[in-house]
């Protein structure tokens, strides 16, 4: 486990566990990236768009690497002038691509999220596409530039878990490229299983965010999402779908 | 008399005052209220219809408890568990229904609260609207805020550290021509990060001149959608014509503006149907336009210019939290804006419940920032559409808004 890194683009992380910031006060994040041992976090740019008053990117401790999102972007030109923006105001190269014509679900538009990568990636950016699970849409994103694949697991905000389970897995199974489970992962049992599938790491906000106390769900998200790492690392058990084995084999009546 | 708010100023000349008196008592003195007036675009749409066909058919005696329960312990709700929502038999209801409400606030806003002003630039009105303070017909004190003055304001109000901004002014297209409101608007895209306007209904390519100078939301109010009763309330200018209106925030959308706002005014006619409209309006808006966002406010009738002799139908606090509520569980995805009209009590608890969004440094008077916000007194003011009854600062509102648990949002916005 210790030699086991989430590898992004050349940079390296020791945590799984990738943070959002905008649904809880600005005041429980640096408790929120302790206790969830957090190494990324996410920000809107349109919410550091502000002036000095309580500014976000004032509250993200030194050492945390900060992962600005796209989110207010309705298609590939505003995404990517919403990740140059997020270069002038000092948020560095990594940017999350979030492109969404939808305000009652906001799910992904993948074609133009495979655009604005394509570009972004041109322009030296760490492009991390939040998508919908489709296999079509994950090699193009691959073939566009992108440092990771992040499909939902539901809609965001839903807590509703991994709704998008077995089309996960397949991108898993076929990407070469991390798989970062984005959106929807409503309590640590859901990231654990995440985990246990392979993917390379889990991001989560409003499940934090809705919790009773913060930092304490913080923590359970940080221990899941290590403990799901661990089973995937160590092979799953055989899960037996009809029961006992049977003592009397399919294949007994095979005589070489 | 159906309404007890007509009121005559003693300034009016005879002629006027004989004017004023045939529109109010003759019906056939009016103009058809479903009619477009000369320059009023028409689009094709079908949202108004819609709206209107299950509004016709709503009768909220009708549902029961059971339809209630059923409601609330659904995923995604219907059009008929909304108007369940809104009945009278979920009056009972509306703790569980605020405890519903509250997760859906917090599962897609989290604990943050919206901040913005409104800065009213000019009161000249054409409209005879019988209820409104601005009518042209009461005796206040006109004004119209020069560019100079306009960015005095502007500077006041930004200095406070406010991000976003709601320009108003009056409906008068001649006093506040587009052009003036464009500018205002340019203006202010130099001091706030967000702008958003209320102001007369304009047609498509009057919002999109709008959009390039900085606005971004369109706030129209359809006052009631009763068009019986909109008709004996509007009696006088292009806010007559109730079909014009309605279109507004899809006009608005059409000519690039990302998001729109509505609601009726609470307490003209049936509130319970008025909400069930202005719930729908914004729905079937945005399943047309899916990208645009969308936001309900709830203004009740508050007390304005000749207070005493104004007797709306009642909307009390319990009322309007449950249409809140129920809003909120119908569109979890919707902003919700509660107005400086309700108290401070009611916002405190509406923003931990259902409310995303709240004025706070508010005048509804014209260029007075600088008397309200330093004291420092000014003799060219013109007078408040209406009284506010939250009059906090944007200084006091952050910081009780922190202190609720919350979250101040100052602007998540960008130009794109």
């Amino acid at each position: 486990m210790e030699n086991d890194k989430l590898v992004i683009a050349g940079h390296e992380f020791s945590s799984r566990f990738i943070l959002g910031s905008g649904k809880y006060s600005l005041s429980l994040i640096e408790a929120a990236v302790k206790y969830a041992g957090a190494e990324i976090i996410t920000c809107a740019v349109r919410r550091a768009n502000t002036k000095e008053h309580e500014n976000i990117l004032d509250f993200i401790p030194k050492g945390v690497t900060l992962l600005p999102n796209t989110s207010g972007a309705r298609n590939a030109d505003e995404a990517v002038r919403i990740a140059r923006l997020a270069r002038e105001l000092g948020c560095g190269d990594f940017v999350k691509v979030e492109i969404m014509r939808d305000t009652k679900y906001l799910l992904p538009d993948n074609a133009e999220t495979i655009r604005a990568t394509e570009i972004l990636a041109k322009e030296g950016f760490i492009v991390m596409p939040y998508m919908y699970p489709d296999l079509n849409t994950a090699r193009d994103l691959v073939n566009a530039g992108a440092a990771t694949v992040m499909p939902l697991a539901s809609p965001i905000g839903s807590n509703k878990g991994l709704a998008t389970r077995d089309f996960i897995q397949i991108l898993i199974d076929e990407i070469d490229l991390p798989i970062i489970v984005d959106a929807g992962i409503g309590r640590p049992s859901q990231a654990c299983e995440a985990m246990e599938m392979g993917a390379a790491a889990v991001m989560s906000n409003t499940a934090l965010a809705t919790a009773g106390d913060l930092p304490t769900m913080a923590e359970a998200f940080r221990k899941a999402v290590e403990a799901g790492r661990q089973a995937y690392l160590s092979g799953l058990g055989r899960v037996l779908v009809r029961g006992a084995s049977p003592s009397d084999t399919l294949t007994g009546f095979l005589r070489d | 008399m159906e309404n007890q708010f007509l009121i005559d100023s003693d300034e009016l000349t005879p002629a006027a005052l004989e004017k004023k008196h045939r529109l109010e008592n003759d019906p056939s003195s009016r103009t058809d209220h479903m009619k477009y007036m000369e320059g009023q675009q028409v689009i094709r749409s079908d949202i108004r219809e819609k709206v209107m066909s299950a509004v016709e058919s709503y009768d909220p005696s009708a549902y029961k408890a059971n339809d209630v329960m059923r409601a609330l312990q659904k995923q995604s709700l219907s059009v008929e568990d909304l108007k369940a929502l809104l009945s009278p038999a979920a009056e009972p209801f509306l703790e569980q229904m605020a405890e519903r409400a509250r997760i859906e606030t917090r599962k897609h806003f989290g604990n943050t609260v919206y901040l913005f002003t409104p800065l009213y630039i000019a009161n000249y009105c054409e409209n005879y609207c019988v209820y409104c303070g601005f009518n042209c017909y009461n005796k206040i004190r006109r004004m119209k805020l020069n560019m100079e003055q306009i960015e005095h304001e502007m500077k006041v109000i930004a200095d406070s550290g406010m991000e976003e901004i709601l320009i108003l002014t009056g409906e008068s297209k001649t006093m506040s021509d587009i052009n003036y409101i464009g500018e205002a608007c340019k203006l202010a895209r130099k001091y706030f990060r967000m702008v958003g306007i209320e102001i007369y209904p304009v047609n498509v390519e009057d919002y999109k001149y709008l959009h390039e100078c900085g606005v971004d939301y369109v706030t129209v109010f359809q006052e009631t959608y009763d068009t019986e009763k909109y008709e004996t309330l509007h009696l006088m200018g292009h806010k007559r014509v109730w079909p014009y209106r309605f279109d507004a925030q899809e006009r608005a959308l059409m000519g690039g503006m990302r998001g729109v706002a509505g609601s009726a005014l609470l307490g003209l006619s049936d509130f319970r149907k008025d909400a069930l409209a202005s719930a729908l309006h914004m729905y079937y808006l945005q399943r047309k336009y899916p990208h645009a966002e969308i936001s309900l406010s709830c203004p009740r009738l508050r007390p304005i210019i000749n207070n005493g002799r104004i007797n709306p139908r009642d909307v009390g606090e319990k009322q309007l939290c449950q249409i809140l509520c129920a809003y909120r569980i119908f569109l979890p995805f919707a902003g919700i804006t509660v107005s400086s009209r309700e108290s401070k009590t009611f916002r405190d608890g509406i923003v931990k419940i259902a409310a995303t969004k709240i004025s706070a440094g508010v005048s509804t008077g014209i260029g007075d920032h600088e008397s309200k916000y330093t004291g420092k007194e000014n003799p060219e003011e013109g007078d408040e559409q209406f009284e506010i009854s939250d009059a906090r600062s944007f200084k006091q509102m952050y910081s009780d808004m922190s202190d609720e648990g919350l979250q101040p949002v100052l602007n998540d916005y960008l130009y794109v």
